[in-house]
């Protein structure tokens, strides 16, 4: 049977507008076009991952614009319907002013303490 | 029982996200999961007394192992009879070993 | 000495920026000298590790010149361990992420690594007895 994982995402905007994607959210893309079993945890600052109507556009050097900047609220959700879970931890949201009614749809908050039982159900659990 | 691995790089006075991670390690003890927290690089400098190492005495008490890598103390100048009571120095080879026999492993 | 396994480590640091890319080496070394197969998977910046450009330099604020500076880079370390694996009749199989390696123009890397992509991150997952991510921050 095929290894599953939990990628925990914690570090956010890191180099996102260099290059144009959360890495670690186009690895979990990439990882899943490959037929890996896995699924998110958003915690830490990653949980502002699935704030909705994130804009990074704009940026300009000189004459030369970025024509497609990053649009990670929706390729976390585009994660969804490819059978990616994505929880995300309430208590991260609490604790920067964030209410589910900020969220794009379809992610499942998960307190804290939940979280020993959660990392119990993979046989790899990364954190990033 | 599953066991863990958590390879903690960071220190608490730089990150506050070190505490959560002990707080899981916490949880997963208390759930009857056996937890390994290996302190490498920066890591270490939390390993050290200082005026907020309760937590640290706390983790250990409850069952978590917590082991100092022994390069990281030395490169810091971290003396063992200097380190929080609970805390072990040992070398890197643990974690290798520890992986080996199929700790889930995560690094902070 | 252990029962040989395969483990798989993801790195993701550049050198010379943060002491993860040491301590990822020291546990690739560690893994080889304990009688273990090794998979890297080499992802951002980590995929200049292996460059192969890399040069050593002298320090004018020590006063020592190339020689006695004698300052190995990064890529003489991912030498050292491919070559204690081999004396050891173990395997390191280090992949550098390809479009990681494009966008940063470090297409030279000693030999012993090879192009690859996500794909070969989960094919070593499967594969391996165990594997150890190493973010970056």
């Amino acid at each position: 049977m095929a290894k599953k994982a939990l990628s925990i995402i914690a570090t956010a905007y890191r180099a996102t507008l260099e290059e144009q994607d959360d890495t670690i959210v186009w690895l979990t893309h990439a990882l899943k076009g490959a037929g890996a079993e896995l699924d998110v945890l958003l915690r830490g600052n990653a949980v502002n991952y699935a704030v909705k109507g994130q804009d990074a556009s704009g940026l300009a050097f000189g004459e030369r614009r970025q024509t497609r900047p990053p649009r990670i609220d929706e390729d976390v959700a585009k994660l969804i319907p490819k059978g990616v879970k994505v929880f995300i931890v309430e208590d991260d949201l609490r604790e920067r002013g964030l209410e589910r009614g900020d969220l794009i749809a379809g992610v499942e908050p998960i307190g804290r303490g939940q979280l020993p039982r959660l990392l119990g159900q993979y046989e790899q659990v990364w954190h990033w | 029982m599953s066991r863990y691995l958590f390879i903690e790089s960071l220190d608490p006075f730089e990150s506050n996200d070190v505490q959560q991670l002990w707080e899981l390690a916490a949880g997963l003890v208390r759930d009857g999961q056996q937890v390994t927290l290996f302190l490498v690089q920066n890591g270490v400098l939390g390993a050290r007394q200082h005026p907020r190492s309760e937590r640290l005495i706390e983790l250990a008490a409850l069952g978590v192992e917590i082991l100092a890598d022994e390069f990281s103390l030395r490169e810091r100048g971290i003396r063992v009879e200097r380190l929080v009571r609970g805390v072990k120095p040992a070398p890197l080879d643990v974690v290798v070993d520890l992986l080996a026999e199929g700790h889930k492993a995560l690094w902070h | 000495m252990a029962e040989r396994k395969t483990l798989t480590f993801a790195i993701m640091d550049a050198p010379y920026e943060s002491a993860r890319s040491t301590t990822a080496l020291r546990l690739i070394d560690l893994a080889v000298r304990r009688g273990h197969n090794v998979n890297v998977f080499a992802y951002e910046g980590a995929v200049s590790v292996p460059f192969a450009k890399q040069t050593p330099h002298p320090n004018a604020v020590h006063g020592r010149d190339v020689a006695e500076e004698d300052h190995p880079n990064p890529k003489d370390w991912v030498q050292g361990v491919m070559e204690e694996a081999a004396r050891r009749g173990g395997k390191v199989d280090w992949v550098q992420c390809g479009l990681c390696v494009d966008e940063r123009g470090v297409v030279e890397s000693i030999p012993g690594t090879r192009r690859g992509s996500p794909a070969d991150f989960w094919k070593f997952v499967q594969e391996s007895d165990n594997t150890l991510v190493i973010p970056t921050r």
